[in-house]
């Protein structure tokens, strides 16, 4: 170590405030190291609240517009029948299930958990995950069991002269904003 | 002042810079936890969460911010008078 003595003020506060030499002033330097780093992470959880506030502001102003698109005929699919198809776009599996005589339903096949692909089990009368055993009612798409957060998507489906369309996604929760 | 009350302001000053940092801690946990939880709700469509959560994270922030200040407050005035600018080593 040199014997010349910091001759910069500047240096000597720079070097001061960041090393002191007392063993007891150590101690005050390391609790306000970890005040400051506290603080940093503190400010990063803000400005991640700051970027869903920005995130909800934009998706607000966006409306989308579903295609109509034929998906099935009534005829193709027996009572307890299940058909995947894909909508709105040619990756987005979904499942279309006849539920009686009169009644069909559809749902995207993304699980809400960690997307894995939900089948229809036509003994439970439910459609389930087989990644974390996440089960979903087939009447409006709640979770009835597991680890899945929210319900499935429903595919808002039309019937005419015998062929079976979808007009839309309804997201659980946002059923208002449409 | 007497290297004992010096001792026991420096001790005085240690306690209140722990304690700080202890509710730094846990306002820090909360926030956390703000984050999480609004983030998901948000995602199921609760879009009203966005706004509040915000004003309360950025309530928690200042709140740090106010914390953090009163520990560099208390870690100041504990200080030995020259050890602030202490002389560097001398071998
Ligand atoms: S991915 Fe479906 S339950 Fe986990």
């Amino acid at each position: 170590m040199s014997d010349k003595p910091v001759s910069c003020p500047r240096e000597k506060r720079l070097w001061s405030e960041e090393f002191s030499v007392a063993a007891g002033e150590q101690s005050f330097v390391e609790r306000r190291q970890l005040g400051k780093f506290l603080l940093l992470t503190s400010a990063a959880m803000f400005a991640g609240q700051i970027w869903l506030l920005a995130k909800d502001a934009f998706t607000k102003r966006v409306h989308t517009i579903w295609p109509r698109k034929a998906v099935a005929l009534e005829s193709e699919l027996a009572v307890g029948a299940a058909k995947v198809f894909a909508y709105p776009g040619p990756q987005d599996n979904c499942l279309l299930i006849r539920v009686d005589e009169e009644r069909y339903v559809a749902y995207s096949q993304k699980c809400t958990h960690l997307s894995c692909a939900v089948v229809y089990s036509a003994g439970n009368r439910r459609l389930e995950c087989p990644c974390h055993e996440g089960y979903f009612s087939i009447e409006d798409g709640h979770v009835i069991q597991g680890p899945p957060p929210r319900p499935l998507p429903r595919i808002e489906l039309e019937r005419s002269g015998g062929q079976l369309y979808a007009k839309g996604i309804t997201v659980f929760g946002q059923e208002e904003a449409r | 002042m007497t290297p004992e009350g010096r001792s026991a302001a420096r001790k005085r000053a240690a306690r209140a810079m722990d304690g700080a940092t202890i509710l730094l801690i846990v306002l820090l946990i909360v926030q956390i936890w703000l984050l999480m939880a609004s983030v998901e709700s948000w995602l199921a469509g609760h879009r009203g969460v966005a706004l509040p959560a915000a004003l309360m994270s950025g309530a928690l922030f200042c709140g740090c911010v106010g914390l953090v200040m009163l520990a560099h407050r208390a870690g100041r005035t504990a200080r030995t008078p020259g050890t602030g600018g202490a002389p560097p080593p001398s071998s």
